[in-house]
């Protein structure tokens, strides 16, 4: 007497299990193939994107290293993710930072902040953030209405050393402006910045003296 | 005998059996995305080869396919091809990858992709299938058209803002001028369920319009929609 003839619910279910397990196999081959053809122009892709959003802030004349490679990283409690160091001649020029705030309207707000040499915010964009159409989502250039002077252009040449308590908006007693019935977004990138600028100017020289693809923890010496 | 397959498979989708406003499958897209005209029918095209793949790879498929196990296999069939679609989305449109990103994976839990596996692949042949996804995408692309357009000229009063991640170079249509003050409730999702609901009620009425001026007899031959969940 074979097994089969016994146990036909059993048969019929490793038939099943091995036919599940041939469709299973195949078809992640063929996802495992796409993922190995479009790799590479993913991640070009990537980083065109990343330069994009630099080039804003960081014209690319006053560099000439390769940016993205010449990266470090920071940790909480910093509200700063990656670093990235501009050089000229191997010599500091400024860097760009990533930082975020956690308390927009919507949830988090992703920015990117360039640093210059002398201290102050070269520019700022907002990287991502979830902000009501229409009403919020004017701290993104893109959607702000008004284009001859965007709201977030009032950060350019802003010093990073400003007290803490200036770091807010106007109607918070601080020196920024923000658009009637949208405080919340304007409350939380301002903030954000200044805390992120704050931190990132503090520890200048270790973030420029510390190894690529390091990670500059919040004990960095402050100067 | 061609020709009047393609005709009866294109008026399913696009009317009879539209999955926007008949079978009100796959709603989960159309709610989110469906904030302006442009990322409306960029999802949709999406959804369209989505469907089209699915239904072609079941077609071709459904000899080896196991009885007990097809419904897991449809869906591993459905999220591998969205995943391939998902990687080719990123390398080769990016800038629209960005917005429609977090989307281009939840057409594998759009279920009229399944609901279409299900009721038309596994039990046609591959040229039908693929018909059959096609249109069937294509009924979804005009709802989402027309939805995304009528939401977008409400809530902002601009038409194609967003072409320049598709097109580089066009720009947005100011329909109202730049001193629209904007109608935020059509751009939220509370609008959305507004808008879609009126589109429905445009269709039922189309719809009974029609019957009532056709003879009883082919007006009696209108099949239902079949139920399907989702």
């Amino acid at each position: 007497m074979s097994t089969d003839a016994r146990f036909p619910a059993l048969r019929g279910a490793l038939r099943a299990a091995l036919g599940l397990a041939a469709f299973t196999l195949a078809f992640t081959a063929l996802m495992a193939f796409t993922h190995y053809v479009t790799r590479d122009r993913i991640e070009a892709a990537a980083e065109a994107q990343q330069m994009r959003l630099i080039d804003d802030i960081l014209p690319r004349d006053q560099y000439d290293n390769a940016l993205l490679k010449d990266v470090v990283t920071a940790a909480p409690p910093a509200n700063i993710k990656r670093i990235w160091r501009a050089r000229r001649g191997g010599a500091p020029v400024g860097l760009v930072f990533e930082t975020f705030a956690n308390d927009g309207y919507g949830g988090r707000i992703e920015l990117v902040a360039s640093l210059g040499a002398d201290g102050k915010l070269g520019g700022v964009r907002v990287a991502a953030h979830k902000e009501t159409p229409g009403l919020g989502d004017y701290i993104d250039p893109a959607r702000d209405p008004d284009k001859t002077r965007p709201w977030i252009e009032q950060f350019i040449g802003v010093d990073a050393d400003l007290p803490p308590a200036q770091w807010a908006v106007k109607k918070d007693g601080g020196a920024f402006e923000h658009r009637a019935g949208a405080t919340v977004s304007a409350r939380a990138v301002t903030r954000a910045l200044g805390q992120g600028s704050a931190w990132i100017a503090a520890r200048r020289e270790a973030i420029f003296a510390a190894p690529a693809d390091s990670n500059i923890g919040a004990d960095a010496q402050e100067e | 005998m061609e020709l009047q397959h393609l005709r009866e498979s294109a008026h399913n989708g696009l009317w009879r059996q539209n999955p926007g406003l008949a079978q009100i499958l796959g709603l989960c897209p159309i709610l989110a995305i469906s904030t302006n005209l442009v990322n409306a029918v960029s999802l949709g095209l999406a959804t369209v080869l989505a469907m089209a793949l699915s239904n072609l790879a079941v077609a071709a498929l459904r000899r080896w396919i196991a009885y007990e196990i097809r419904i897991p296999v449809f869906i591993l069939i459905i999220a591998a091809l969205v995943t391939v679609l998902d990687l080719a989305f990123n390398a080769w449109f990016h800038s629209l990858y960005l917005v429609l990103g977090i989307f281009i994976p939840l057409i594998t839990t759009n279920c009229i992709v399944l609901a279409r596996a299900e009721a038309f692949a596994a039990r046609n042949s591959v040229f039908a299938s693929t018909l059959d996804g096609v249109m069937m995408g294509l009924g979804l692309v005009w709802v989402l058209a027309l939805l995304g357009a009528l939401r977008e000229l409400l809530g902002s009063g601009t038409l194609f803002s967003g072409i320049d991640m598709v097109f580089p170079g066009l720009s947005a249509l100011q329909v109202f001028g730049d001193g629209y003050p904007g109608f935020l409730l059509a751009i939220l999702p509370p609008g959305a369920f507004f808008i879609l609901g009126g589109l429905i009620a445009a269709y039922n009425a189309i719809n009974a319009h029609r019957a009532a001026h056709t003879p009883p007899a082919t007006a009696a031959a209108t099949p239902t929609t079949p139920a399907v969940a989702g």
